[in-house]
């Protein structure tokens, strides 16, 4: 794990694995794909259903990013990991895009089997709130200059971000919710015939194996902007005749 | 399943996704492309700059 801290040993070791993480995202997809239009239609929601095989694991992603990002802040503020905050800023606009997808095909799904497109209901509005404290979080890392006091600000807001995450998963069980109760990780096991159960693992495994993809390439494009601030800075303190527009560029 | 009275629900929600993903690869990998581009250019424009100093030195 302390080898990984080297940001030249992470970038070799992206070069390896990207290719892989890649392959493997897009078999899961079109899998997943395949297993999702071939399962029968639900007795109450009909073809509706194939809906949940995004919005489920978009959901899912959502908060499984955000506590890669608490996590990351830990990481930053505790142990300081020179990989940290690279790892939490490069996930932020991922969990954005996932719970935006979960947000989106959600409100599809409630306007035929509800009747309504949106509700504050106590399971949407957490949601809406984490997609709120995701776009926070972006706004802070753009708004502060020095990278590492924006990184502890940012690592400081994601642990108190953190509060929203066991109410997202209880809201359905300590208020009266429109929105169901959990159905697969629930004692007693998923309610969901395997039939329409499967489709669901494999399309949450392909939206984990995209995050992971998509993660890697971020923490390497945070390496390069590294890299050019460290050039940019000694191209000045050595005085030379960079053009300006050149040095400008990269921030 | 197209004769579902949701066909358009159904379509209307996959689209939302692929965009959405499509919109979140092109955003990494156009980064890269960018950032990777503006290194070698300020690398190279960096080691001409010292070259010309070392020549300058010697005259």
């Amino acid at each position: 794990m302390a080898n990984f801290a080297n940001p030249t040993v992470f970038v070799d070791l992206t070069r390896r694995l990207l290719p892989w993480l890649a392959a493997a995202t897009a078999a899961l997809f079109v899998v997943g794909l395949w297993l999702s239009f071939a399962a029968p239609p639900d007795y109450q929601q009909g073809e509706t259903v194939k809906i949940m095989y995004l919005h489920v694991p978009a959901a899912w992603m959502a908060t499984f990013v955000y506590g890669v990002m608490a996590a990351a802040a830990l990481g930053t503020l505790v142990w300081r990991h020179p990989l940290a905050d690279a790892a939490q800023k490069a996930a932020a606009p991922l969990g954005a895009g996932f719970t935006f997808i979960c947000l989106a095909t959600g409100s599809l799904w409630g306007k035929p089997m509800w009747g309504t497109y949106w509700v504050w209901d106590a399971r949407l509005t957490s949601v809406l709130a984490l997609f709120i404290v995701y776009l926070g979080l972006i706004a802070l890392w753009r708004a502060i200059d020095d990278p590492g006091r924006a990184a502890r600000a940012a690592a400081i807001l994601t642990l108190v971000g953190c509060v929203d995450l066991p109410i997202i998963k209880f809201s359905v069980d300590w208020w009266n919710t429109l929105h169901q109760p959990a159905s697969v990780f629930r004692l007693g096991g998923p309610t969901i015939a395997p039939s329409l159960l499967w489709p669901l693992i494999v399309m949450s495994l392909a939206f984990t194996c995209l995050f992971l993809t998509l993660h890697v390439m971020a923490i390497r494009n945070e390496i390069l902007r590294r890299r050019i601030a460290r050039v940019t800075m000694l191209a000045a303190a050595e005085g030379d005749g960079l053009a300006p527009g050149l040095v400008a560029g990269g921030a | 399943m197209m004769a579902d009275p949701h066909i358009g629900f159904i379509v209307a929600a996959y689209a939302v996704a692929a965009a959405t993903i499509g919109a979140m690869i092109a955003y990494v990998a156009l980064d890269y492309r960018r950032l990777s581009a503006h290194l070698d250019e300020l690398t190279q424009a960096l080691e001409a700059a010292r070259r010309g100093a070392k020549d300058e030195g010697r005259r």
